[in-house]
């Protein structure tokens, strides 16, 4: 069977090793010319017990090309226990009793194949998992045409190590790469390829090497006896990739390493004022491990003293981050007013989840935009980004600290949960190909005369530096004289200083590129959105035959943001909450009619039902 | 270097009478003394009074947000430790709003000058207490007198395993700077509580140590390796007493040639016997009720503790620059090669 692209979703316990297994199984279909795009989906629990529906994790990858999202609904799911079944099954009704398969709501289709552990369902595993019957296929109404695949993942994965000497808990916990040797089967993946990305991944523990391997192959030969069940899927490879070195990277780690090579283009040092939160703490994980690059990371008492570290250390001279998520994002308000005020580089990435207060810290959403674009105490304009895919992460990082540092404001970056532990393919640049950073300095016959509101020609204050002997200064908070650069209470020249800071933005304009439109041009239809929802919006434009305007510039915009928008009969802004982009979007382009798509669970757009609604508008 | 090197041309706006004039110009003397250059030197600071320091020193300055001086200097003195950086604080400023960077740069033992001006009062807001306002203080905002019990703030560096801790009074320019000559000399965050008259709306706050007539009897101005002697004749010194049942021990006053006075050892890393000579006198100013207790105890000035430690910005720039010196990719393009990669 030959397919463009496939759903695969792995699902089990949380100790079950799902993110590892999905994510070997990504790189090796990357590394084997496939496009990818997968989607982590935990638990909110760190360790909920074992074999309960509170601990099924997850992890869905679409594979193949033309791959734009990690897909509505999984082709092939990989169910390493009962609960897991019943959740992929049930969806999001899997803990209302009684509720049978319907594809709506399962998270595969109905023609799909589902490969179970039958050493899972004892009686025991059936009750952790609240069933009340002894066949849970017939009991969640597995309709004919799901073709379930039964293997007994847990005996031959005994059956595999018993000369291992291993324990039983450790044996256990190689079940995962059974599944993966059927699942490489099934997909025909070299076994080699895989094997040697699992030499990899193990490449600090030696001893797990042989054991691993072993289980994989005899997974993958056991796929092999298979054979006369089930047929192979033979996938596409992708033929529009840009020629180059690749590799698979996750949101979070190309957002920090964004960071890195802009330090290095700009030659500034790279700090990271920081506290944990969920799900942008990987940013500074990543940069704590990457003291070889210079990377200076103070895990803070805060986020608010995550903001203002980096404001110190941007005032010092550094090129200075600080990453958050929407709750941090709020306590930070302040710090980056001042970081307005005192026209300082900032760069501050707000990985989105669901909101308001702790929300749902694990699942994903757009409904921080209102928030930095206006979030702060008084006339406060900053530049907003938004990344778009994984892979761009790096990109938009490495723009927004471009633009801080050439700008001398405050950028905030957005990205979002599906971001940030999604990955995709990542053509590796070289930092010479990457574009020239400029930072903002001071002329040196400035020596002796300098102060704080000295602007060059774009209305950007020149920038002086502790150390520099004959341009100290004192920055502030308060507003300053526009002339002298001292505290100043003028009412004329407050709304001077407004003025002068708003244009400083508004002249960011000039130095991006002009927003593009992708689809089909010509169509009467213009879906809008910004940041993650792009793949989602591509696949959906794609079937619709339309055109799609996806913001990666949020503030400030374009300049031809407003004649594509008026250029189209219909305009539909899709987003991830209740119309935060059509609201700004109306605010800024007058004359506009704009439709809205809104989407508030939580959780990526589902392309057919973007499609079903905007064929039934 | 003179002080006036140090001034900048701003004019400077602190009360007629106010107590902030005077640490400024010992800031100004201190700076000048210890001889680095104003190019070398930040001044950061939050927001209240005292905060306006650095518009008044011809430094690099920072006059940030209400609270987060402490933050922001950690900022700079860690990612650019070449650089000597004070933090003017208030007691609002730094106990309250800002009290968990306060604790937290104690803790980490940033290389920090800071000098917390304590007037026991919200100036700038126009008169509220303060969390260093004793317990029954009636202010605007506690009209009936405050049923809240006040920060030590001794006992709070301390407790935050503070490795510097000295104390002084506007009105001694002597002890202001060479406490804040010490302070600098001092690697690890130094905290200088600097005692200071509002005289808009706290005035006398300080009068039972700064009255000129009682000062030689009513405070003790300690020094490193000298005996603990005071009073107007030098005729009292300092001794601690044991408790026999209890154990508990506590500074008592004895005659200067009594062979039990201290000597003074500010380098000693156990903080007891620091925490006794800084709660001296302290009972005066945490309760109204107790503001004339019958205790004889002088309130210690000058440096009560200076300990070595190792400090937080060398600690994580040697760690960087251990980890680079070992690492195999040190730029962009090498690091990029680490990873997993293929063509395509």
């Amino acid at each position: 069977m030959e397919r463009d692209n496939i759903v695969v979703r792995f699902c089990g316990d949380s100790g079950d090793g799902m993110q590892l297994t999905g994510g070997l199984f990504s790189s090796l279909s990357a590394i084997l010319g496939n496009e990818i795009s997968t989607l982590p989906d935990f638990p909110a629990e760190i360790r909920a017990p074992q074999g309960t529906l509170g601990g099924v994790s997850g992890f869905q990858v679409n594979v193949g090309k033309g791959v734009f999202t990690p897909g509505d609904k999984a082709d092939v799911i990989v169910a390493m226990n009962a609960a897991a079944l019943k959740v992929c099954a049930l969806g999001s009704k899997f803990n209302r009793q009684g509720a049978t398969y319907n594809e709506a709501d399962a998270l595969f289709k109905s023609n799909a194949v589902v490969i179970v552990d039958t050493d899972s369902f004892t009686d025991a595993d059936l009750k952790k998992a609240l069933y009340t019957t002894d066949n849970p296929f017939t009991e969640l109404g597995f309709p004919e045409s799901v073709q379930v695949v039964p293997v007994a993942l847990t005996n031959l994965t005994k059956e595999a190590l018993k000369d291992s000497g291993m324990d039983n808990k450790a044996v256990l916990k190689s079940r995962n790469m059974f599944a993966l040797g059927v699942v490489c089967w099934l997909f025909d993946r070299p076994i080699d390829k895989a094997i040697h990305f699992l030499e990899g991944k193990f490449a600090k523990k030696p001893a797990l090497i042989a054991p691993n391997v072993k289980v994989l192959t005899d997974g993958y030969n056991y796929g092999q006896n298979l054979a006369l069940s089930i047929n192979q899927i033979r996938l596409t490879p992708a033929t529009e990739q840009e020629h180059g070195t690749y590799t698979s990277i996750a949101g979070n780690k190309a957002t920090a390493w964004g960071l890195i090579a802009a330090a290095e283009r700009a030659g500034k040092r790279l700090f990271l004022g920081s506290y944990p939160i969920t799900p942008a703490t990987d940013i500074m994980h990543e940069l704590a491990s990457r003291k070889d690059m210079n990377v200076m990371v103070v895990q803070a008492e805060d986020e608010i003293a995550g903001v203002c570290t980096a404001i110190g250390a941007s005032f010092a001279g550094d090129l200075a981050c600080t990453s958050t998520s929407g709750p941090g994002l709020s306590l930070k308000s302040e710090g980056i007013g001042l970081a307005v005020m005192a026209e300082l580089p900032l760069v501050v990435i707000d990985v989105q989840r669901g909101g308001p207060s702790t929300g749902l810290p694990t699942k994903t959403e757009q409904t921080d935009l209102m928030q930095a674009i206006y979030g702060r105490n008084g006339e406060c304009p900053l530049v907003v980004l938004a990344a778009s895919t994984p892979a761009n992460c790096f990109d938009f990082a490495y723009e927004a600290c471009k633009i801080a540092l050439e700008n001398m404001t405050p950028v905030i970056l957005m990205t979002d949960t599906y971001l940030a532990n999604g990955s995709s393919l990542w053509r590796i640049p070289q930092l010479a190909e990457l574009p020239q950073i400029k930072p903002q300095g001071v002329p040196e016959e400035l020596k002796g005369k300098y102060n704080p509101a000295l602007r060059d020609e774009n209305g950007v204050r020149y920038n002086a530096i502790p150390g520099m002997e004959g341009f100290q200064y004192r920055n502030i908070g308060l507003e300053r004289d526009a002339e002298k650069g001292s505290i100043s209470t003028n009412p004329e020249n407050h709304q001077k200083m407004i003025l002068a800071r708003q244009a400083k933005v508004d002249q960011v304009a000039d130095r991006i590129p002009e927003a593009t439109v992708w689809g089909n041009a010509e169509s009467d239809t213009l879906l809008v959105g910004f940041g993650s929802t792009e793949g989602h919006l591509k696949a959906a434009a794609k079937e619709l035959d339309c055109a799609l305007l996806q913001l990666n510039y949020i503030c400030p915009l374009q300049r031809n943001v407003g004649d594509i928008l008026r250029s189209y009969k219909r305009v539909i802004v899709c987003e991830l909450n209740s119309g935060q982009l059509a609201a700004y979007l109306r605010s800024q382009v007058p004359n506009v009619t704009l439709l809205q798509y809104n989407q508030m669970t939580a959780q990526p757009f589902q392309v057919e039902e973007i499609v079903e609604y905007i064929k039934g508008l | 270097m003179t002080a006036q090197d140090y001034k900048s041309d701003q004019y400077v706006r602190f009360c007629p009478g106010c107590g902030d004039h005077a640490i400024c110009a010992a800031l100004q003397k201190a700076m000048a003394q210890i001889g680095v250059p104003p190019h070398q030197i930040a001044v950061i600071s939050g927001i209240g009074c005292s905060s306006r320091m650095p518009h008044y020193l011809n430094t690099y300055g920072f006059n940030t947000i209400h609270g987060r001086g402490g933050a922001v200097a950690t900022g700079v003195k860690t990612s650019h430790p070449e650089l000597t950086v004070w933090q003017m604080s208030g007691d609002g400023d730094c106990l309250a709003i800002g009290g968990n960077h306060f604790i937290h740069e104690i803790r980490r033992n940033v290389d920090l000058n800071i000098c917390m001006f304590n007037n026991r009062i919200y100036g700038l807001t126009k008169g509220q207490y303060s969390p260093t306002s004793p317990k029954g203080f009636v202010s605007k905002s506690s009209p009936f007198g405050t049923v809240e019990r006040p920060f030590i703030p001794a006992q709070l560096v301390l407790g935050a395993g503070g490795t510097f801790f000295a104390r002084t009074l506007d009105v001694d320019m002597p002890t202001t700077v060479d406490c804040m000559v010490q302070a600098h000399a001092h690697k690890g965050a130094s905290v200088i509580e600097c005692l200071v008259n509002c005289v808009i709306f706290n005035n006398g706050t300080h009068e039972w140590i700064a009255n000129r007539e009682q000062r030689a009897e009513h405070s003790i101005i300690l020094k490193h390796g000298e005996k603990m002697i005071f009073g107007a004749n030098r005729d009292k010194g300092l001794a601690v007493e044991i408790d026999p049942q209890t154990f508990v021990p506590k500074m008592i006053v004895v005659p200067a040639d009594d062979p039990r006075v201290l000597v003074h050892d500010a380098h000693q890393q156990d903080p007891t016997l620091h925490r006794l000579l800084a709660l001296m006198g302290q009972d005066r100013f945490t309760d109204v009720a107790d503001a004339n207790t019958e205790s004889n105890l002088p309130v210690a000035l000058g440096v009560i503790r200076s300990v070595e430690a190792e400090t937080y910005d060398e600690a994580v720039n040697r760690q960087i620059s251990d980890v680079r010196e070992k690492a195999k990719a040190k730029t962009f393009d090498e690091l990029t090669q680490t990873l997993e990669r293929w063509e395509m």
